[in-house]
């Protein structure tokens, strides 16, 4: 009799427990989409300008799109867009070959001055990333690529050129690959070029996915650099250099319901591959081999 | 002599990396053509029939002499004054008009100082390579073993020094992309270059005067200096510990044996990650304005009557920016930490259940004790990320509240105030030297902890 009450006393404490748990979770996660929705329910808003008196909108439309690719004369999206894609396409290129090179190395190869070079490598990345920006550009204009078309070879330079330095999450992956596959194939008579290339970047999708994605992702949510580089140079302009732009005094008020527009269409494609890479990024922290 | 060399060279290669093949035998025990390639880069190895790689030394050789000679000498003799000619304009009789006379520019004299510099630097080491590679010909030959050919240096290449192959390319991007910029911005900091007494055009070296000023409690721009690192390490306490801990609680309540749905939970949080931080950031600002959506929603609520301050009063933009820092920083927590607390043994929990601990009690005593072992350097790592948390200052308050005639605001961070500084004000040589002390701080910092954690000592122990 007494232990009957005990363990429906249990249970009752349980039931509430629980169904503390998932109001607190309900609510933290409304906090969390909260802004997301806001954005998108404000891209199909029909009022113009950024102060609005009610929280759903009067009217809904899609004018804010519309008007997003096709009002050319001030802020030019669609080829924004193109920019930042051509730019994107070529740094994830760079930067991921940069990345697993220089990741293989600190992992597998041993030589003399790799510790050395990992020390230094963590010591430049003490110091602010933008200190530079202003050498980062005079040096660019040395070269020439701060004037025309040459802008997004400067940008592409700038986003891939210092990504040797960011190879601490291959590299651990890399050290998780077994070491006796690769002395297997040194028995055979494999160069280290074909166990690089053979063995061990098959072995590696989860951590060749993250990387190529997080360096494709880059130029897209960077804004900083690109707007030391490209200044006055709109048509070479990234998007979201382009969406900060509409946000400025002079464009707020024609351009918000525009910029949310904008956003949604940017972060949509950046979410989905966030998300498929996430999937990746944690089968990468966990090793190559499952035990 | 030759078995002794043979001998010393296999003790040493048990060491290491060591071999005899270095600058100092090549200079004491090479032979004349060794010793010639001290003048002549590549005269051993084209003698010992290397004539490809020797020429390519001999080449770099020539380039490197040609830069010099061109630029280079003349650019290194103007580093120790940066130039005092100012652009004149002159009469031009014959033509009617005024002309300008070139003058310098402090600047580019700088700029093309440090380069010479750094190549000068890359062409003695490239002179140290060459030297010990004639050498190691030479004693290859004397042994009666075969000099490698230049197709078998490439081959070698793909597979001994595979290194060298792979790492050519990244390394020369981070120097030209990040350590040249950044000894030019560190050579700015004992400079006047500033727009404060017009120092844009021509400027001089002043030695520490401008870390004197920055350090002083009495100077203007020292006092806002210190108030700026106050924030700014505050800030990253706040950031990395509230955002640690909450994020924590989070990952574990989602983790629990009843909590249904967890994916979908875990996606909520996951999609504020996924959106790009200036858009959310951005869009956040706006909507924390005193005229901004929150505000007036509330005060049409009839909840409250005048606009909530969250970036006008210094507490609030500081609390402010702390808060939505939560909405950015718990997600990531989350993610980082959930892989971790399900490796956690379940025996510890087993156990601590049967002793009757509750769940405060076992947080306490079996998961957080666990977690900071585990996660030290990630912590770390947030820490010095916090510090130069770029993004959300810049995007949420923009350093805002300053007080009037200030270059710093209430909120900014030394990495925002850098920013204020170069671009905006042009202030550049103060601002390299906020750079420099964020460097100190934050080596400080991550030194000390960073190599006493287990993870950089015993980087061997799983392979």
């Amino acid at each position: 009799m007494m232990k009957k009450e005990k363990t429906s006393s249990l249970k009752s404490n349980r039931l509430i427990k629980n169904s503390l748990v998932h109001t607190l979770l309900a609510v933290l996660s409304a906090v969390w989409v909260f802004p997301i929705f806001w954005v998108v329910l404000t891209s199909f808003r029909a009022e113009k300008g950024s102060y609005m008196t009610t929280f759903l909108p009067k009217a809904y439309t899609l004018d804010n799109y519309i008007k997003l690719f096709t009002d050319k004369a001030v802020l030019n999206f669609p080829r924004m867009f193109m920019n930042t894609l051509i730019i994107a396409c070529f740094s994830c290129l760079i930067s991921s070959f940069f990345v697993l090179s220089v990741a293989y190395c600190m992992s597998r190869l041993r030589f003399k001055i790799r510790k050395s070079l990992m020390n230094v490598a963590m010591i430049l990345g003490l110091f602010p990333g933008f200190m530079s920006m202003v050498a980062v550009y005079y040096i660019l204009k040395g070269l020439g690529l701060s004037e025309g078309s040459m802008i997004r070879v400067a940008l592409i330079l700038v986003y891939s050129a210092g990504a040797g330095m960011t190879f601490y999450v291959a590299k651990g992956f890399f050290d998780t690959v077994p070491k006796a596959l690769d002395e297997a194939a040194f028995l055979d008579g494999a160069t280290k070029w074909q166990v690089f290339t053979k063995i061990t970047i098959p072995l590696s999708k989860p951590i060749i996915v993250y990387t190529v994605l997080t360096a494709f992702i880059a130029p897209w949510i960077d804004f900083i650099f690109a707007r030391v580089i490209c200044r006055a140079s709109a048509e070479y302009y990234t998007v979201s250099l382009g969406l900060w732009r509409m946000l400025e005094k002079e464009y707020i008020d024609n351009w918000y319901t525009a910029f949310a527009a904008g956003a949604v269409c940017i972060s949509i494609p950046i979410a989905i591959l966030f998300v498929f890479m996430q999937r990746f990024y944690v089968d990468g922290m966990s090793g190559s081999v499952k035990g | 002599m030759n078995t002794q060399n043979a001998d010393t060279k296999k003790k040493k290669e048990l060491t290491g990396f060591e071999t005899p093949y270095t600058l100092k035998n090549a200079i004491v025990k090479g032979d004349i053509f060794t010793k010639l390639s001290i003048v002549i880069m590549g005269f051993g190895n084209i003698v010992r029939k290397q004539v490809i790689k020797g020429l390519l030394f001999l080449g770099m050789q020539i380039a490197y002499l040609f830069y010099m000679l061109t630029t280079g000498f003349h650019a290194l003799s103007m580093l120790p004054s940066l130039g005092g000619k100012v652009q004149e304009e002159v009469w031009n009789e014959a033509k009617g008009i005024y002309e300008y006379t070139s003058g310098d520019n402090s600047l580019l004299i700088l700029l093309y100082g440090v380069i010479t510099l750094f190549l000068t630097l890359f062409f003695i080491l490239f002179w140290i390579t060459s030297i010990k590679s004639g050498y190691q010909a030479e004693c290859l030959k004397k042994e009666g073993k075969q000099v490698n050919t230049f197709f078998g240096d490439i081959a070698d290449l793909f597979n001994k020094n595979l290194h060298r192959l792979l790492l050519t390319s990244p390394i020369i991007g981070i120097l030209t992309f990040t350590i040249l910029p950044l000894l030019f911005m560190i050579s700015m900091a004992f400079t006047n270059y500033s727009k404060e007494g017009e120092h844009l055009v021509l400027f001089d070296w002043v030695g520490l005067e401008n870390f004197r000023k920055i350090l002083s409690f009495s100077d203007s721009i020292g006092q806002e200096f210190w108030s700026v690192l106050g924030w700014t390490l505050v800030w990253a306490f706040f950031a990395t510990f509230l955002n640690y801990f909450l994020g924590m609680i989070l990952a574990i309540i989602i983790n629990r044996k009843d909590t249904k749905f967890k994916s979908f939970w875990r996606f909520c949080f996951v999609l504020s990650i996924a959106v790009p931080q200036f858009v959310s950031l951005l869009v956040t600002r706006t909507m924390l304005q005193p005229k901004g959506a929150v505000n007036v929603l509330l005060m049409n609520a009839g909840i409250i009557d005048t606009a909530i301050p969250f970036f006008t009063s210094v507490l609030g933009a500081r609390i402010t920016v702390i808060i939505i820092n939560l909405w950015v920083g718990i997600p990531f927590t989350m993610l980082q930490v959930t892989g971790i607390l399900q490796n956690i043994p379940s025996e510890l929990y087993e156990a601590a259940k049967v002793d009757g601990a509750n769940s405060f009690v076992t947080f306490f005593k079996i998961t957080l004790p666990y977690m900071l072992f585990i996660t030290t350097p990630y912590l770390i790592t947030t820490f010095t990320g916090n510090i130069n948390n770029f993004n959300v200052i810049f995007l949420l308050s923009t350093g805002h509240p300053t007080p009037v005639g200030a270059t710093a605001g209430k909120t900014d961070l030394l990495v925002t105030w850098l920013y204020k500084l170069t671009i905006d004000k042009q202030y550049f040589n103060i601002g390299a030297v906020v750079g420099v002390m964020t460097f100190v701080v934050l080596a400080i910092v991550s030194l000390i902890t960073y190599r006493n954690t287990g993870s950089y000592k015993n980087e061997e122990e799983f392979s």
